[in-house]
């Protein structure tokens, strides 16, 4: 008998295939990654009909792990492929993942008009507030007054706040959980992923390689202590974002409105042109 | 039910040709931004699409439009996105992924003058080499040329089959005359177009090995949603799709992308001729400088002179046996273009001795017009 984690692994991994990854010990990509497996094995969807895509970045390793139609793209365009997809065979469902400066550096422009188009995609954005895979230069979200590779003296440009531009941008799902919390961040993504419409799940990580090193937080139980002081649950009050080492952040649902997403609009057009 | 356009004739222009051909070829799906002089292409396929069960989309850019187009595309639906120069620069990050991933697509550029903004509403063929070159590393290519309301439509086809055939991206360049000018022009009956689908895996999904190579070295692609989880990646990858930093399979994976395209010379290197059989001196030509060439070639007949005329359909692979064919039997070939010399670029360097390259340019915006050719064809 296996354990239901192992049954788990089994099912989703390409553990004969891709192993070991390319994270580092201690990496909450693969919190991440846990979580995502379990959202999708309790909302019982079958793997033939998941695409699962990614920019670059360590992030973007993610897809070639699990065993669904995976899609390694171009830095910062992941939301760019997921949205063909998704328009050429509206029945997948589609889930993309990103690092904070692939979705909101280069893919930022992507990003608020995915969520301003409301095609049903799920984007999950893991925000470790640093480039990771190239040696921890700042990101876009990058606390103010932090320790970078290229903010050596401290980095003097303001974060976004990933969710709460979603939910500005239009986004009808926005949720922040960070991997500390990781029974809330199952219910996240599965909330998530079931929604029809855009959804967003920004989820604070921890580099303690990169970002936390440099930044007193050197190990990753130092790092995800930082997330469990900081993180504080969504009340009915207005959100924090996390945008300094020292403020709390709100995590929790953010935004949950029902619209007709573009697939549903589409249908319609259709409908009126082949009307003549 | 949508409209039955096959048979019928019109007054169209050439970006509506290239709506037309797309649909006829199978294209169910477009993705593009604004820009003159292409956006006919994007509006006409905004009506006709939702027509036929297709979907276009407006992107934000045209990064974005190119990266739904190879989406589209993986999901099995044959897909299209249409630009002019500065978008066509966009795109170039995108391009080689759909070189290295292996993604038929089509993406046209309708060429305006540049560099940058450049000349927005006048003709140019300054994007010939960024079309053989434009994306980063070594990929081989294919880019075809258009001069006619009827070849939008034909080539457009032709685009669409060789990209499935080869699992390539394929570049279509128009030009701002092409584009914009109408023709009356009868849309092919639907039977008499012939259309060719990607080739997709017959075999169990656990045997399939999505950049397996093969004789013809174009591995079957599988659609996602159809059973054959697989993954595609950007990074060099294995017979699986999966990133590998071996030599042996690096090698072997960049080398059948070209191979697959040598090996398809015959059918690819598209060229029409003129008056060549006994033709003593030839003019090379595409896109609207071809229609001028062809007129020149006829006023110079009229006078005696043996011209002919080779018009380039295909740019890239270049179509070496041919243009070096008309170079042995010709004692001077002329190539006008509305640029410095690009393909002339490409004349001389195929031209081994054999006959005397000479090259015209304009780049102030202006077609080359029939008489300039023939007046160069007298100096000849
Ligand atoms: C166009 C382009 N520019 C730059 C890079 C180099 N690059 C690779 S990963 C990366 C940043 C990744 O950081 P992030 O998106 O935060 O993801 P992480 O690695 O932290 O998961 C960059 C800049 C690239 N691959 N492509």
């Amino acid at each position: 008998m296996f354990s239901g984690m192992t049954e788990l692994r089994h099912k989703y991994l390409r553990h004969h295939k891709k192993f070991p990854h390319v994270w580092c010990p201690g990496c909450g990509n693969g919190i991440v990654l846990g979580a995502l497996i379990r959202a999708i094995e309790r909302l019982n969807l079958e793997k033939d009909d998941i695409v699962f895509a990614s920019g670059i970045g360590c992030s973007g390793r993610m897809p070639t792990y699990v065993d669904f139609n995976t899609l390694h793209t171009t830095h910062g365009r992941a939301l760019t492929f997921a949205t063909g997809i998704k328009l050429a065979n509206p029945s997948l469902n589609v889930i993309a993942v990103m690092g904070d400066g692939d979705a909101t550096a280069i893919g930022g422009n992507h990003f608020i008009h995915a969520a301003r188009r409301n095609l049903d995609l799920t984007a999950i954005i893991i925000n470790n507030q640093i480039y990771g895979m190239t040696g921890g230069q700042a990101s876009p979200t990058t606390p103010y007054g932090a320790q970078s590779t290229t903010s050596p003296f401290s980095n003097i440009e303001h974060a976004f706040s990933i969710a709460e531009l979603a939910v500005a941008a239009g986004a009808s799902f926005v949720a922040r959980g960070t991997v500390y919390h990781a029974a809330q961040l199952d219910k996240l993504l599965e909330k998530g992923i079931n929604k029809i419409g855009f959804s967003v799940v920004e989820i604070m990580s921890n580099c303690h390689v990169q970002f936390g090193r440099r930044n007193q937080m050197g190990d990753p139980v130092t790092m995800l202590n930082w997330l469990k002081e900081h993180a504080v649950s969504k009340d009915n009050g207005s959100s924090m974002p996390p945008d300094s080492l020292d403020a709390k952040f709100t995590i929790g649902i953010l935004a949950d409105t029902d619209k007709p997403d573009y697939i549903e609009e589409y249908k319609k057009i259709r409908l009126k042109a082949q009307r003549g | 039910m949508a409209p039955e356009l096959n048979g019928k004739k019109f007054l169209l222009q050439g970006n509506e040709a290239m709506a037309e051909g797309a649909i006829a070829a199978g294209c169910r799906f477009f993705a593009g931004y604004p820009i003159t002089p292409a956006s006919e292409i994007s509006e006409r396929m905004s009506y006709r699409l939702p027509q036929v069960d297709g979907t276009f989309i407006q992107m934000e850019d045209e990064i974005s439009s190119l990266g739904a187009v190879i989406g589209a595309s993986l999901a099995g639906v044959k897909s299209m996105t249409a630009t002019s120069g500065p978008g066509f620069s966009l795109m170039q990050e995108n391009l080689g992924y759909a070189c290295i991933t292996e993604v038929p697509c089509v993406v046209v550029n309708v060429m305006r003058g540049g560099p940058s903004t450049g000349l927005p509403t006048s003709p140019a063929q300054g994007d010939v080499l960024q079309a053989r070159w434009g994306t980063h590393g070594d990929h081989p290519v294919i880019v075809l040329s258009v001069s006619s309301v009827s070849e939008c439509f034909s080539i457009i086809v032709t685009a669409f089959n060789l990209s499935e055939k080869y699992r390539v991206p394929v570049v279509v360049l128009s030009d701002e005359v092409v584009a914009h000018s109408r023709e009356t022009f009868t849309i092919p009956a639907a039977d008499s177009i012939e259309v060719v689908d990607r080739i997709v895996p017959n075999v169990p999904p656990e045997w399939y090995k999505p950049y397996e190579d093969n004789s013809r070295g174009v591995p079957p692609m599988a659609a996602m949603g159809d059973g054959y989880r697989h993954h595609v990646t950007g990074l060099v990858h294995d017979a699986h799709g999966f990133p590998t930093e071996r030599p042996d399979e690096i090698e072997a994976f960049l080398k059948r992308q070209f191979r697959k395209i040598t090996n398809g010379f015959f059918e690819i290197q598209i060229t029409k001729k003129f008056n060549i059989e006994d033709a003593e001196i030839a003019v090379i030509a595409y896109g609207s400088v071809a229609r001028s060439a062809h007129r020149a070639v006829a006023m110079a007949r009229s006078q005696g002179i043996k011209a002919g005329l080779i018009q380039l359909v295909t740019l890239f692979p270049f179509p070496k046996s041919t243009v070096v064919n008309v170079m042995r039997q010709c004692k001077a070939v002329l190539v006008p273009e509305m640029n410095m010399g690009q393909i002339s670029r490409e004349a001389k360097r195929v031209n081994t001795g054999l006959t005397k390259v000479f090259k015209y340019n304009r780049i102030d915006g202006q077609l080359i017009s029939p008489v300039e050719i023939f007046e160069e064809l007298q100096k000849m």
